[in-house]
């Protein structure tokens, strides 16, 4: 390129740093982008804890009955305690018992077989199978979840039955048609990602074609100042930003809807820096390939897009076929989406999620290189 | 320092096209150290193109040189370390104030102090009370004094100004070229794209583009000796019919109305008196020979060169058929 210059490392964090500050002043002054960064995540996760919270109130529920007994009836009434579920319609044959959820006039089916009764007075501990709608996992899984609760109390008033240490029966839960994505958990983890994949695209990916058609890009280019500088410049501001948000979605995640973390929020933390800069990298490469700010934009979206459909988030990724997860292992949300799901819910730690990091670092460092050698350090 | 050092620009058969156009055809120039060159020439010669390739923001087509004795085509980095760029349209951050700005250009040049180099130029501005206000908000003349501010602050040794007066009220101009003189004192070399006359004649030398080519380059002297043009001043009564009749005769190649006289010159001085003899017997009129303004030369200038432009592709169609 343009020969051995001693400068180009000398005063590079000086340089990187007027960038910096530059940038940070813009973004004060950008009051929608302000607005923006703390509202997305909050009415992202506001729009949907209302799902989570309202939508799993009184959910049309069939019963097959094949017995009729006094403990069957309590336990459906202590199910219909919870609020989760309803029971709409009683139906005696499997065939129409199926046709109720397949239509989706039920949302869950409660089988009572045969000798259910008898086999919790001799302590044998039978199974109720209860049959859940799973496509829509968000309302499935807080149900399925109350349950345990249900099969703990149902009995306790009831007397004459044995006394062991334990629920006299269990349920068998059974989610159809969409079985991996079972749990409520599942929806906060996958928002973090979806936010931060969205704003962090949008925020650098308009940066450098601003510059050209405000023109400024003639001054900046005019300076001496190196296309590495600038790129640091212009993502460090960001990653701040991006950890604020993370922060405030998983502090409502927290405290709103109760989402455990059993992992190392520092991990969390950590990590979730390293998927902020990969999108913040690719972002900024779009907007140093992309002619004008529109075009920008739509190859932000062009690369959302995927990121939704293919990285778990919408669909079970081992459910899909194998060209998509081919697809999938080059997003940078579908490897957070496992460290992420890893770290909160199975308490995960750094070594367990070797693979996912190094494949955020890959594909930060990838978008980092294709971004640097095509930005234009002429105006030709 | 060596000789070589002295010359500033130097460069030999730049060319640069834009779409299969040819912008800047052959430009080749030397300016040397603490001189001031006026850049002129008519809208979309390539003034602007040319400086973008002295200063490495363009890659010209062919051609090559160096300015500051660095390669324009493999050292841009070390150019732009020394060169001071003043773009034509306002390039600085319209969302910072003025004194971000500054701070900004001080830091990235590496200024020592650039919180106090950039109080220290809004002071020399006359930016005082200013300086918190945003860039976009300042009126055009103080928005290109802060952008003249920007490109001096690092103390570069070349200027290159496009157009830095356009817009500029009558005292700031002045103001504005007593500052560059100063500083061309101390060393500083500046070429500077103006559509002034008087700031032409403000100039050590003058070089003057049209259609993209270099059409002439020297001191204001040189290049009005150098047009070989003779120039009458007619004053008197109906000097508009008078131009109608000479406009387009053999010898006359420019008729231009100067206030309430006509300057009527041509290149074939014994062609010019023959027509005019004629309207010299006219008592109404008054004429004197005058030296040719500079206007004139850079008018007979461009029509000459439009017509070399516009009669170039013919010869080009014959050799393709
Ligand atoms: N990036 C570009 N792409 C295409 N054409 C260009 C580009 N830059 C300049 N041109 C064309 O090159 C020609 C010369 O432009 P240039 O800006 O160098 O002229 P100029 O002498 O500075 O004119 P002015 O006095 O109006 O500023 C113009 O016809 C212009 O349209
Ligand atoms: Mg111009």
């Amino acid at each position: 390129m343009s020969g051995p210059s001693r400068f180009r490392w000398h005063g590079f964090w000086r340089r990187t740093q007027a960038m910096l500050i530059k940038e940070f002043i813009q973004l004060k002054r950008d009051r929608v982008s302000f607005v923006m960064i703390v509202m997305v995540p909050l009415i992202q996760l506001l729009l949907f804890g209302y799902a989570i919270n309202t939508t799993p109130r009184n959910m049309p529920t069939a019963v097959l009955l094949q017995e009729q007994t006094d403990i069957g009836r309590t336990i459906l009434k202590a199910m219909e305690n919870t609020q989760y579920f309803k029971v709409t319609r009683v139906v005696i044959t499997e065939d129409e018992f199926d046709q109720l959820l397949k239509s989706g006039d039920v949302l869950f089916g409660i089988e009572i077989p045969a000798g259910f009764e008898r086999a919790v007075r001799r302590g044998d501990k039978p199974a109720m199978l209860v049959v859940a709608d799973a496509t829509d996992p968000v309302a499935a899984g807080s149900a399925l979840t109350a349950l345990n609760q249900v099969a703990q109390i149902a009995l306790q008033n009831e007397r004459g039955l044995p006394m062991p240490g334990g629920p006299l029966f269990e349920f068998r839960t059974h989610a159809r048609y969409n079985p991996a994505a079972n749990t409520a958990l599942n929806i906060v983890p996958g928002l973090i990602g979806t936010i931060l994949t969205m704003t962090m695209l949008i925020f650098t990916a308009l940066s450098v074609t601003r510059e050209i058609e405000r023109g400024t890009m003639e001054s900046l280019l005019a300076m001496p100042i190196t296309p590495f500088e600038i790129m640091l410049g212009k993502i460090i501001p960001y990653i701040l930003v991006g950890f604020l948000q993370a922060a405030i979605i998983v502090a409502i995640g927290i405290l709103l809807f109760g989402v455990p973390i059993f992992g190392s929020l520092l991990l969390l933390a950590a990590l979730s820096t390293l998927f902020i800069t990969a999108n913040l990298a690719i972002g900024y490469t779009f907007s140093t390939i992309a002619q004008n700010q529109l075009q920008a934009m739509q190859m932000s979206i062009m690369f959302f897009l995927p990121n939704i459909l293919l990285s778990g988030f919408m669909f079970p990724f081992a459910g899909m076929p194998k060209w998509a997860q081919y697809i999938g292992e080059c997003l940078p949300l579908t490897h957070y989406m496992r460290i992420v799901r890893a770290i909160m819910l199975k308490g995960a730690v750094l070594s367990d999620l070797r693979y996912d990091t190094l494949a955020l670092f890959a594909l930060m460092l990838v978008a980092m290189a294709i971004a640097i050698k095509r930005f234009r350090r002429t105006l030709d | 320092m060596n000789a070589d050092a002295e010359t500033v620009i130097d460069v030999e058969g730049l060319t640069k096209s834009f779409d299969g156009r040819v912008v800047v055809r052959d430009l080749s120039m030397k300016v040397k150290r603490g001189t001031i060159c006026g850049f002129l020439g008519p809208n979309g010669s390539g003034k602007t193109t040319t400086i973008r390739m002295l200063c490495g923001l363009l890659t010209p087509d062919s051609g090559h040189g160096t300015t500051l004795g660095f390669d324009i085509l493999t050292q841009a980095d070390e150019i732009k370390r020394q060169v001071g760029y003043m773009t034509q349209k306002f390039s600085l951050y319209q969302d910072l104030t003025v004194r971000e700005n500054l701070e900004l250009v001080a830091r990235i040049y590496g200024v020592d102090n650039p919180r106090k180099a950039a109080q220290d130029m809004v002071q020399r501005l006359g930016l005082h009370g200013r300086e918190d206000q945003l860039a976009g908000e300042l009126s055009g003349g103080w928005k290109q004094r802060l952008a003249l501010g920007a490109c001096t602050l690092p103390n570069p040794k070349l200027l290159l100004l496009d157009e830095p007066t356009a817009g500029v009220d009558p005292k700031a101009r002045r103001d504005f070229w007593n500052e560059i003189h100063a500083m061309a004192a101390d060393g500083l070399t500046v070429l500077v794209s103006t559509h002034y006359m008087d700031e032409a004649e403000r100039c050590h030398e003058i070089a003057y583009i049209a259609y993209g080519e270099l059409l002439a380059h020297g001191t204001v002297d040189e290049v009005i000796d150098a047009s070989k043009l003779k120039t009458y001043t007619v004053t008197g009564d109906n000097l508009t019919e008078l131009s109608g009749k000479l406009m387009g005769k053999p010898g006359v190649d420019m008729v231009a109305p100067f206030g309430t006289s006509l300057h009527v010159s041509g290149r074939d001085h014994a062609a010019l008196d023959t027509t005019i003899r004629p309207y010299r017997e006219d008592a109404a009129l008054h004429w004197h020979e005058s030296e040719p303004s500079l206007e004139d030369v850079f008018i007979e200038l461009m029509s000459r060169a439009k017509d070399n432009f516009q009669k170039e592709p013919a010869p080009q169609k014959e050799t393709t058929l």
